[in-house]
């Protein structure tokens, strides 16, 4: 049977950015595709032990950013504040705490629509055999070591490497994240 | 209504992509080959996901049965 490979680069490490890799390789591995993710830059934070759990929101340049009220927090106010402001005015943004309010809103938002967190599609991403590579030289450039990482990764690897990884398949297919 | 009895049930009512779709997989291991799966969801997105998954994964898309904002699937296991 032809291998067909899915190799993803997660190279963001915001909430919002983190999702689309590991829903698309947690589908993918279900759908029997050999899948691998290739961490590097930003994403890294994606599978570091501390900083997974700390993924922000950014209200800052980003203009498409929705002014997010939870479900549980919709009443006639915040449907008010929603109707004037669509979105947070970008001035908001240098507000200090306001990155960790919206990360708050959002998360809540995420949780009460049934939407996995990080964390649980990492593990889902584990379960199916997804292979979740570092990148050798931004851990370098970051100052992470593998232990700083989650459990259950590969080892770390280079560009070499991921290429290796894509043309071995009969049907490689790249995801740039 | 249906009228397939199902081997086992997965109800994954209130969660979103990619959750169905992977708990479906999950489920599936669990059966023999021949046997039945039925699929509870609310999310609309796996109207279109499910029968994706069984046409790349092989497992036959039996019935689809919508019902008070619920999407029923009975998958047979390839």
């Amino acid at each position: 049977m032809a291998t067909e490979r899915l190799a993803i680069i997660a190279t963001k490490g915001t909430l919002d950015m983190a999702y689309p890799p590991l829903i698309l390789a947690s589908t993918a591995a279900s759908l029997g595709i050999e899948t691998a993710i290739f961490f590097t830059f930003y994403g890294l934070n994606i599978i570091h032990k501390k900083k997974m759990n700390e993924l922000k929101i950014a209200p800052i340049g980003n203009p498409a950013m929705p002014m997010a009220f939870p479900p549980s927090m919709q009443n006639a106010i915040t449907n008010t504040i929603s109707s004037v402001f669509p979105g947070p005015p970008q001035i908001m943004g240098i507000i200090p705490g306001m990155t960790d309010l919206m990360t708050f809103m959002m998360k809540k938002t995420i949780k009460e629509h049934g939407v996995a967190s990080i964390p649980e599609l990492i593990e889902a991403c584990k379960e199916a055999d997804v292979k979740l590579i570092p990148c050798q030289m931004t851990m370098e450039l970051f100052g992470y070591k593998y232990e700083d990482l989650i459990e259950g990764l590969e080892p770390p690897a280079g560009a070499a490497t991921f290429m290796n990884y894509v043309l071995e398949a009969d049907k490689p297919m790249i995801i740039f994240v | 209504m249906a009228t397939i009895t199902p081997d086992k049930v997965l109800d994954a009512s209130g969660l979103n992509c990619p959750l169905p779709v992977l708990k479906t997989k999950k489920a599936l291991e669990e059966l023999q080959s021949g046997q039945i799966l039925e699929v509870i969801t609310t999310d609309p997105g796996a109207k279109a996901d499910i029968p994706a998954f069984c046409s790349r994964t092989g497992h036959e898309l039996l019935e689809t049965v919508e019902e008070g904002g619920k999407i029923i699937f009975y998958l047979k296991k390839k």
